[in-house]
């Protein structure tokens, strides 16, 4: 498709604005931009249509069956949208929050952020939460800084190490980096899941805290956290909970009790809130007792009947401007309410449910990747078929051709030829059956003609892209 | 309440397909141990109810008044196109392009996006989104570090006092060596902000030659609109710039979700946090767009990575890229013109309070007041104003001294009658 | 299969003595585990290195990798063609595909590497 800069047609204007009505003004020169910024220039219907037509060549969870695993690719109800776009919130300017004098006129605002706070905190088992970090691995930075902190205060200024487990996401140790501290790896049993004699193999008295997903990124609930909270603890040592898979526990376990000292939330994965072809995200911190004085600030405090903000007594400081997105949370907050209690628990049992479902229907035709049973996503290995000639992406890039968006691929590391699935529990039987179909079919194909899958997809606007040209020539904007 | 389309009778079904007979026979690996101590949770209402619910709290908010409020974020003018657009779900209900061929609408509209924010910037680079102007912040920090190896930054006086503060708490722990002034001697780089936090105009080509002769990066946080009229980071020499991109089409939203724009050289590009499309083709020759130098990223280069990012704006680059489509190029310019002219006109009304900036401003201006300034915003606000920002909390100024932000929105009649009611409260 | 006028190490270098001077590549099974290489990083020529520093980088499309200075020295001279054509990596790990010489060795260090057949083992016993 042609580029919006190739459609420009010389003096076309799409939005105009009233004549000037003051003075005309000029800066100096010397402060001036010389040129104008090439910018394109074309009527409003030609740039509708080209968005337009641009969307058209996307796949999304609207259109499509969005399989991805570890990304939670789950239905975005429209009430969400509707409510985060009143004007009270869509046209709030946040530094309302700057001036007391103001706080009056946000009073809403605050109370829907105590209330998000809130309302995450019992669903982790929490003692506080905070909006502030901006995505996931925001939050992940948040949780490793205040980790930091909890250790400087004590004055353990030896304590510069994060064990994280070899199947987390790439994000935790690049996280637990920018927050100064060394990353070990630690490695998973071959059951897919993390064995306490595996973290006392890397302690040492240097260790400050471990990360851990739960269930893990190879869908397994760990059954051994509660044990390795309680040695950490004993090592003085706290424990990190990536919330990126809270979907599959909700309402079925907490962090907190399992023993969690400090996570992070995905408002995007967990609560529905839409991925935006890669963000805006949102990664809420939630923190035990022992990290709340540390938390980011200023906070949301309730004081005299009124919403007030207040500074953590050791805040490790602001981590956003304001509040994070909160556009995020008030859509989060639409999500939690309107299932509540009960409909927050059917959320993990159905997503748990249809992942097992995936899982029975394809075992028989693909590897499962461990024995022990899933929760709500399924890791399979596509290693029998690529000794026959047709690779995990491969069957990825097949899947397209039948209308459904790949699972995650090669992601675990600890998989070889992974094909991780997620479904949610927004998807329906019918879908989930035609997926599994589909994956059936494919299997058939690469015992009989693996050659096939090369050309796959052929469907789509275009066909297998060469990315080694793309990093060659590096054209990354036309100019 | 639920957005499962599951019935009861399907469950039962699909779990004799697993082999279960109860649901909680899918959580054996949970013991009853594990289960919540506490679940004290509201039930759930229906969709009306959540409406009326939060358009309560909403409604609690200041809404309809006429609004002077900046300090690095904007009331400018949405287009109806960006929300059509945007909202349609093959948008904002993807996620990032990790199978390219059906994502070539995201992967497009990002190189369409980066080269939008190059033309802007005289910039050869730009990535596909950071979380925002802060964040921005500590990001071309953390890669002019990675460029020069050295530890010293220098913050100049410009910098939204914000910022600073975020700075200081993501590099808590990096063993740097942050410095207020603009002397760029053994230093990563130098950070200044064009406007300044308190509207200054500036010219920071003099700076960029002594941080080249330095061997140091000249990093320049600019405002997107701005740049309709005041001289580009590309055409001051900058090395690194960096933006909230909040004011191009992304609603305010009491502080997120917005953009972080970032735009660089092409020799420091390998050391450019966060995502970047290419141009490339596929087996027939069809131009397709991919992702490309993934490897910096922390999906492969785990804890030496480039940054920790992972979701980005993606939805919010996509919006200022329709806002400066819509507004194309005569448009853009008449934004800022018009932000300019209104800026002065106003200053030129309001003679009985201090102007602070010496020097030209854009659309933003510091004013010292006859009487307190968060006295005088809650009585403007009784007049129907959100008259500024005060901006002793910030440390930023005394408790006199109020920051005033025009857009293209205020009218002249607005400003006339603004001006009058400022002058009733802070003189009589 | 490995040429037997090079020495190796265990992070897939390869080193060859032509004269005072020492050339350091990548092995030909390095390049195919990275796939099509798209970029190489090289030292700046009179840098010191000692063994088992970091020395240059390479990137395919999914990788990125440290090359590691296999006997500590200084790099005399580097291989500038890569940087327009990062493909000799592939096309010839052990000629044109080299990345940078080093002088000042310790000849030592140098004899002390794994030749071609404890290589070979090696690379077996790993994959």
């Amino acid at each position: 498709m042609q580029l919006i800069f190739e459609k420009t047609v010389r003096g076309r204007r799409a939005i105009t604005l009233d004549p000037l009505d003051v003075p005309e003004a000029k800066l100096p020169e010397l402060v001036s931009r010389a040129k104008t910024a090439e910018l394109p220039e074309l009527a409003e219907i030609d740039i509708i249509r080209h968005f337009t037509n641009l969307s058209r060549r996307n796949f999304g969870v609207d259109s499509h069956f969005y399989p991805l695993g570890s990304c939670t690719m789950k239905y975005n109800p429209k009430i969400a949208e509707v409510v985060a776009a009143l004007p009270g919130f869509g046209q709030l300017h946040p530094h309302l929050s700057t001036s007391e004098a103001y706080w009056p006129l946000c009073q809403g605002a605050f109370e829907l952020i105590y209330e998000t706070e809130h309302w995450l905190a019992e669903i982790a088992g929490m003692k506080e939460t905070c909006l502030q970090p901006i995505a996931g691995a925001h939050g992940e930075l948040a949780g490793t800084l205040l980790i930091a902190a909890y250790h400087r205060e004590r004055g353990e200024s030896n304590k510069d190490t994060i064990l994280i487990p070899d199947s987390a996401h790439g994000t935790n140790p690049a996280s637990a980096a920018i927050a100064g501290f060394k990353v070990v790896e630690v490695p998973s049993h071959d059951d897919g899941t993390m064995r306490l004699e595996s973290i006392k193999a890397a302690m040492n008295e240097n260790v400050a805290g471990l990360m851990m997903t739960c269930p893990n990124t190879h869908g397994l609930f760990e059954p051994a956290v509660a044990e390795i909270a309680d040695y950490l603890h004993q090592h003085d040592a706290l424990l990190y909970y990536d919330g990126a898979n809270l979907n599959a526990i909700i309402g079925k376990a907490r962090p907190g009790d399992l023993g969690f000292d400090v996570m992070h939330y995905n408002l995007h994965k967990t609560f529905a809130t839409p991925h935006g072809m890669g963000g805006p995200g949102s990664g809420p911190v939630g923190v035990g007792e022992r990290l709340a004085k540390y938390l980011p600030g200023p906070r949301v405090v309730k004081r005299h009947g009124a919403f007030a903000l207040e500074m953590p007594e050791k805040s490790i400081g602001r981590l956003s401007q304001f509040f994070g997105n909160f556009g995020m949370a008030v859509r989060a907050l639409a999500y939690m309410k309107h299932l509540g209690r009960d409909g927050l628990c059917e959320v993990a049992e159905n997503a748990v449910l249809n992942a097992n479902y995936i899982w029975a229907r394809l075992k028989d035709t693909y590897t499962p990747a461990f024995d022990l049973p899933f929760m709500h996503e399924c890791v399979f290995t596509a290693a029998p078929q690529a000794k026959n000639g047709a690779r995990a992406l491969d069957i990825a890039k097949a899947l397209l051709d039948y209308g459904f968006h790949a699972p995650t691929v090669y992601f675990p590391l600890t998989v070889k030829e992974s094909i991780m699935i997620e479904p949610t529990e927004t998807e329906s039987r019918e879908t989930l059956d035609a997926f599994c179909d589909a994956m059936i079919e494919i299997a058939k194909t690469i015992e009989s003609d693996p050659a096939a899958l090369a050309d796959a997809p052929k469907t789509t606007p275009v066909g297998r892209l060469d990315e080694v040209k793309a990093a060659r020539q590096l054209n990354c904007a036309c100019l | 309440m639920s957005w499962s389309p599951a019935t009861a009778a399907e469950r039962d079904e699909m779990l004799a397909v697993i082999g279960h007979k109860t649901i909680e026979d899918l959580f054996a690996a949970v013991p009853n141990a594990f289960r919540p101590k506490s679940w004290d949770l509201p039930a759930g209402i229906s969709e009306m109810a959540v409406r009326d619910q939060l358009g309560k709290l909403a409604a609690q908010n200041a809404s309809g008044h006429i609004s002077f409020l900046g300090g690095g974020a904007y009331d400018h003018y949405i287009p109806a196109a960006i929300d059509a657009l945007t909202s349609r779900g093959e948008f904002y209900t993807a996620y990032t392009p990790y199978q390219p061929e059906c994502a070539q609408g995201t992967l497009q509209s990002i190189y369409e996006y980066q080269s939008a924010i190059c033309r802007l910037t005289d910039m050869e680079f730009a990535n596909a989104s950071l979380y925002d102007g802060g964040t921005a912040v500590f990001e071309a920090t953390t890669m002019s570090v990675r460029l020069t190896g050295r530890s010293r930054i220098v913050i100049h006086p410009s910098l939204n006092p914000i910022y600073r503060k975020m700075l200081a708490t993501h590099t808590a722990h990096l063993q740097l060596d942050i410095v207020e002034g603009e002397d760029p001697k053994d230093a990563a780089c130098v950070i200044v902000q064009n406007p300044s936090f308190l509207g200054a105009v500036a010219d920071f080509s003099k700076l960029a030659e002594k941080c080249h002769a330095a061997g140091a990066m000249l990093v320049v946080s600019f405002y997107p609109i701005s740049l309709g009229i005041v001289k580009s980071p590309g055409e001051m020499g900058a090395d690194i710039c960096i933006a909230e991109g909040q004011c191009m089409g992304v609603p305010l939203a009491f502080g997120g979700p917005w953009l972080g724009v970032m735009a660089t050289r092409k020799a420091h590009v390998r050391k450019m946090p966060g995502r970047i499309a290419a141009e490339t083709s596929d087996a027939q020759g069809r131009r397709g767009f991919v992702l490309t130098l993934q490897a910096r990223e922390q999906h492969i280069r785990r804890e030496k990575a480039m940054s920790n990012i992972c979701s980005n704006e993606a939805l919010c680059a996509l919006r200022a890229l329709i806002y400066m489509s819509l507004m194309g190029k005569e448009g853009f310019r008449d934004v800022a013109r018009h932000c300019h002219a209104k800026a002065e006109y106003l200053k030129s009304k309001l003679s009985f309070v201090k102007v602070l900036n010496e020097g030209p401003t854009f659309n933003e201006f510091a004013v010292r007041l006859p009487r307190n300034a968060e006295e005088t915003v809650t009585a403007m606000a009784k007049c129907g104003y959100l008259a500024g920002l005060p901006l002793a909390p910030l440390g930023a100024g005394a408790e006199t001294d109020l920051l005033i932000a025009v857009t293209e929105r205020r009218t002249r009649a607005d400003l006339d009658a603004f001006a009058a009611a400022l002058e009733e409260v802070t003189c009589n | 299969m490995y040429p037997e006028n090079c020495k190796y190490t265990k992070e897939h270098e390869w080193v060859r003595a032509e004269g005072a001077v020492y050339v350091v590549g990548i092995t030909s099974f390095a390049a195919d585990q990275l796939g099509d290489v798209t970029y190489v990083d090289l030292p700046k020529p009179g840098k010191e290195v000692k063994q088992g520093d970091s020395a240059a980088a390479i990137e395919s499309v999914k990788a990125a990798s440290d090359i590691y200075a296999p006997v500590g020295g200084r790099v005399s001279e580097v291989n500038d063609a890569l940087t327009d054509a990062p493909e000799l990596v592939n096309q010839g790990p052990y000629d044109q595909g080299w990345f940078f010489k080093l002088e000042g060795v310790n000849a030592g260090d140098f004899d002390a590497l794994m030749d071609a057949k404890a290589y070979t083992a090696y690379v077996e016993a790993q994959h």
